[in-house]
């Protein structure tokens, strides 16, 4: 172990932690819109209800989110501080782009999101809500261009003398090639990994009161509907954004290609490799499984398309092939999965089950956490993917660092991921808990608790002293 | 006069704004966590986090934007602050965490004992924050060891007396600001008892600014230069006659309970002075005693493309992050309840 090791060690474990609660945020947020504009143009309960009740988790989502994201801010110094001398030019003007245009919009509008309803009326707080989901996507827009300008570098000048990027053409530098395949993607994941939540929940809901022998409200059908449709068109959909995205980084990043297919010699006519173990020692995949020319069929469209190996790329300018040939195989895998979901909810609707048939429900239970691995998976493809380079092609990962000894950072790794688990695992079990409660009629949001709202706005001296009992136990 | 001379002044005086911004509305923020340590009734800490349960996390979000500025535009010394102030630097994140998510899980937890440690998570997260936002600023005060444009110093430079001292001047000075925000936001006992904290809060905390403010140039001697040198002097010698006012006018509104703003004002112009006071001692300095901010700064190509969204978006930000003040205005009861 180095410091450099654990320096990356400790910021894949931070940014890993954050990124799922901005995703959960993306996804959610614009669930919310949707849900409060069905309800302002039907008048109908059971979106208010529905409404409210995620509402009061995407409190506690975005809560995680912003604490966990003031970390990232300043990690980039103390980890990477050479990093930040070279690229801050670059990439600093962005990320304080994002925070102007997106994260005080969020902040500043979610406070009447969640606790304005009776205060502002109904017109303004729909505006707040739908202003809090175009933050979140704003924010995406940002750190994904900063992101991908790391991956696909351009519009930029090195000085000679210090090392250091100077920006010459902005425009080019937020909308590099691979900008825009990465920020359909992502945000496609965002929001199906959100739908699967939302169905797992309604599932779990689905299945209890079944076996309670109750019948399923209308609540629960209506939010397992919405988010099984959502799965079955965006599922498929971003399959066809991951081919795109992959054809990009072939033409951009052909050794990050190599190393996720496990290929070590460049050929036509190239065979998919299902599985295997690839040793980066021998250069070959040990025990590979293959499927003939589907290789170059995938990635070239062709089956006498050429298909990038390793041994094209110096070892020294390889990427670790040991760890994101599978993190690709698991996020294809549980994509696949995802779209046989979907499929799967088409047919029982066309077959009149969709809310009796027991299979689905379980199948959508067990696929509750599956969109955040697979974005997961795919971070780490394409973050070791860019190894060993920071700034894809120029900036090495080794220059990148700061000077920081080994026991400070080994000791400050250890706190972090103590605190993550102590502080995360909190909260993943609130929310699993207010997920397990069902939806009511009547659901309240996060601004009121039930006895002031029963005992109206004026309480007698009685009911006062019920509100404060009652401040103590929500 | 070219670009390169004149955008790093510009958004140096942006940058203070934004560090300014946060410490005026983090702090009372912060100060209503350390005050728990003497709020001890369920109900009442229901209110004093409810006062600030809609505006938080906008304002933790000038914390980010502070960063980020710093980051795209003195990168140098992003660079080289971050790795001097390393250890205090993961200590605050981790309580900010800690206390960030403590606002939202002490509401939601079913058990007196859940709700106990969540409450303690935020005392202790708010205290820890505040201690080492003080730290890092006595650190950087003192000065940083560089070489080579990277820091060069040990992991421990940052901890000495007078870097501790400062920690404890701002654990006392954002309790006074909490305690004067429940002055102004709240009613019956718990604002009798806020005023009562203010007046030794705001005692010690005047005797802390008098300390530090005579122990800064023991540090470094070119801290002196701008406050003995005439005519500058007539620039900066308001700054401590300003302060000695405030402090009239703090007394005279604290002891009269039909007062419930000026307090606050009064707490808030103190920290507006010291911190314009620090600025004219370490100007034009970023990272005292070696870089300052030119040698500092990204390039103007960066400087100018930010300074175009800053000079648009900041006023917008300050205006829907008033209006959003503006729409939960007014005190704070026991009825009122975010949660």
């Amino acid at each position: 172990m180095t410091a450099l090791d654990l320096a990356r060690s400790q910021f894949a474990f931070t940014v890993a932690f954050h990124i799922l609660f901005p995703s959960f945020s993306i996804g959610l947020a614009a669930y919310l819109a949707v849900l409060e504009g069905l309800w302002l143009r039907s008048g109908k309960q059971v979106y208010l209800d529905l409404f409210q009740y995620w509402l009061k988790i995407f409190a506690i989502g975005f809560s995680m989110g912003v604490v966990s994201g003031i970390v990232m801010s300043y990690e980039f110094g103390t980890n990477w501080s050479q990093f930040a001398e070279k690229a801050g030019p670059v990439l600093g003007p962005m990320l304080a782009y994002e925070v102007m245009t997106a994260f005080f919009l969020e902040a500043g509008f979610l406070g009447v999101m969640l606790f304005g309803m009776n205060r502002v009326g109904r017109g303004l707080h729909f505006t707040a809500t739908c202003l809090v989901s175009v933050g979140t996507l704003i924010s995406m827009s940002w750190i994904l261009a900063s992101n991908s300008w790391m991956q696909t570098p351009q519009g930029y000048a090195i000085d000679p003398a210090t090392g250091r990027f100077f920006p010459t053409d902005w425009l080019k530098i937020i909308f590099n090639p691979s900008f825009p395949y990465r920020l359909v993607h992502m945000g496609f994941a965002a929001f199906l990994s959100v739908a699967l939540v939302v169905g797992a929940t309604a599932a779990y809901h689905l299945l209890r009161d079944a076996r309670r022998g109750k019948a399923a409200t209308e609540a629960v059908r209506v939010m397992f509907s919405m988010a099984m449709w959502m799965i079955a068109v965006l599922a498929p959909l971003q399959i066809l954004a991951g081919d795109t995205q992959g054809l990009n980084t072939l033409e951009y990043q052909p050794a990050k290609i190599a190393a996720i297919e496990g290929d070590w010699t460049t050929r036509g006519r190239a065979p998919e490799i299902l599985f295997g173990i690839p040793n980066m020692a021998t250069e070959r995949t040990d025990y590979a499984v293959e499927v003939p020319l589907m290789g170059s069929l995938i990635l070239t469209h062709s089956v006498a398309g050429k298909v990038p190996g390793l041994k094209d790329f110096a070892p020294a300018d390889r990427p670790d092939s040991r760890v994101i040939f599978f993190t690709f195989r698991i996020m294809v895998g549980l994509g696949l999965a995802m779209v046989a979901l979907g499929a799967f909810g088409v047919w029982l609707r066309w077959r009149g089950s969709f809310y009796e048939n027991k299979w689905l429900q379980r199948f959508a239970l067990c696929m509750a956490p599956a969109g955040f691995i697979a974005l997961l998976c795919g971070w780490v493809t394409t973050e070791v993917g860019r190894q060993p380079y920071t700034v894809y092609g120029v900036l090495r990962t080794v220059d990148s660092v700061s000077p920081i000894a080994l026991p400070g950072i080994a000791t400050s790794m250890v706190v972090f991921v103590i605190v993550y688990f102590i502080v995360f695992g909190a909260g993943l079990a609130i929310l699993l808990r207010m997920m397990g409660m069902e939806p009511r009629y009547g659901e309240t949001g996060p601004d009121v608790h039930e006895p002031t709202r029963t005992a109206g706005t004026h309480p007698g001296p009685a009911q006062g002293s019920a509100v404060g009992q009652a401040g103590g136990a929500e | 006069m070219t670009a390169a001379h004149v955008l790093p002044i510009i958004w140096t005086c942006i940058v203070g704004f934004t560090v300014l911004a946060y410490i005026v509305l983090d702090g009372f923020d912060l100060g209503l966590g350390i005050l728990f340590a003497v709020e001890r009734a369920p109900h009442d800490r229901d209110v004093m986090v409810n006062t600030v349960a809609p505006v938080w996390d906008g304002n933790e979000t000038w914390l980010v934007l502070g960063g980020a500025c710093l980051y795209a535009i003195f990168p140098v010394a992003y660079g080289t602050l971050l790795p001097a102030l390393y250890p205090p630097l993961v200590a605050m994140l981790l309580a900010l965490i800690f206390r960030g998510v403590a606002f939202e899980f002490r509401f939601k937890v079913h058990t007196q004992r859940l709700k106990g440690l969540w409450d303690f998570s935020f005392f202790a997260g708010s205290t820890v924050a505040s201690a080492t936002q003080g730290i890092m600023l006595g650190t950087v005060i003192q000065g940083i060891k560089v070489h080579d444009n990277q820091y060069s110093g040990g992991w421990f430079d940052w901890l000495t007396v007078f870097s501790l001292f400062c920690g404890l001047a701002v654990v006392i000075g954002y309790a006074l600001l909490g305690a004067c925000w429940l002055v102004w936001r709240t009613e019956g006992s718990l604002q009798a008892r806020a005023r009562r904290y203010a007046k030794p809060l705001a005692i010690i905390t005047v005797a802390l600014i008098v300390i530090v403010s005579l122990w800064t140039p023991e540090l470094q001697r070119q801290y002196l230069r701008h406050w003995y040198v005439w005519p500058r002097m007539l620039y900066v010698a308001p700054v401590p006659l300003l302060v000695a006012w405030l402090v009239v006018v703090f007394w005279r509104s604290i002891t009269d309970e039909a007062v419930h703003l000026t307090p606050l004002l009064c707490a808030l112009g103190w920290f507006f002075l010291c911190f314009t006071g620090l600025g004219i001692s370490i100007w034009p300095w970023i990272v005292p005693p070696s870089i300052d901010i030119w040698q500092a700064s990204s390039p103007p190509s960066s400087q100018l493309f930010l300074l175009v969204g800053a000079l648009v978006l900041i006023p917008i930000v300050l205006a829907y992050t008033g209006y959003a003040y503006w729409v939960f205005r007014g005190k704070i009861g026991h009825e009122t309840h975010y949660h």
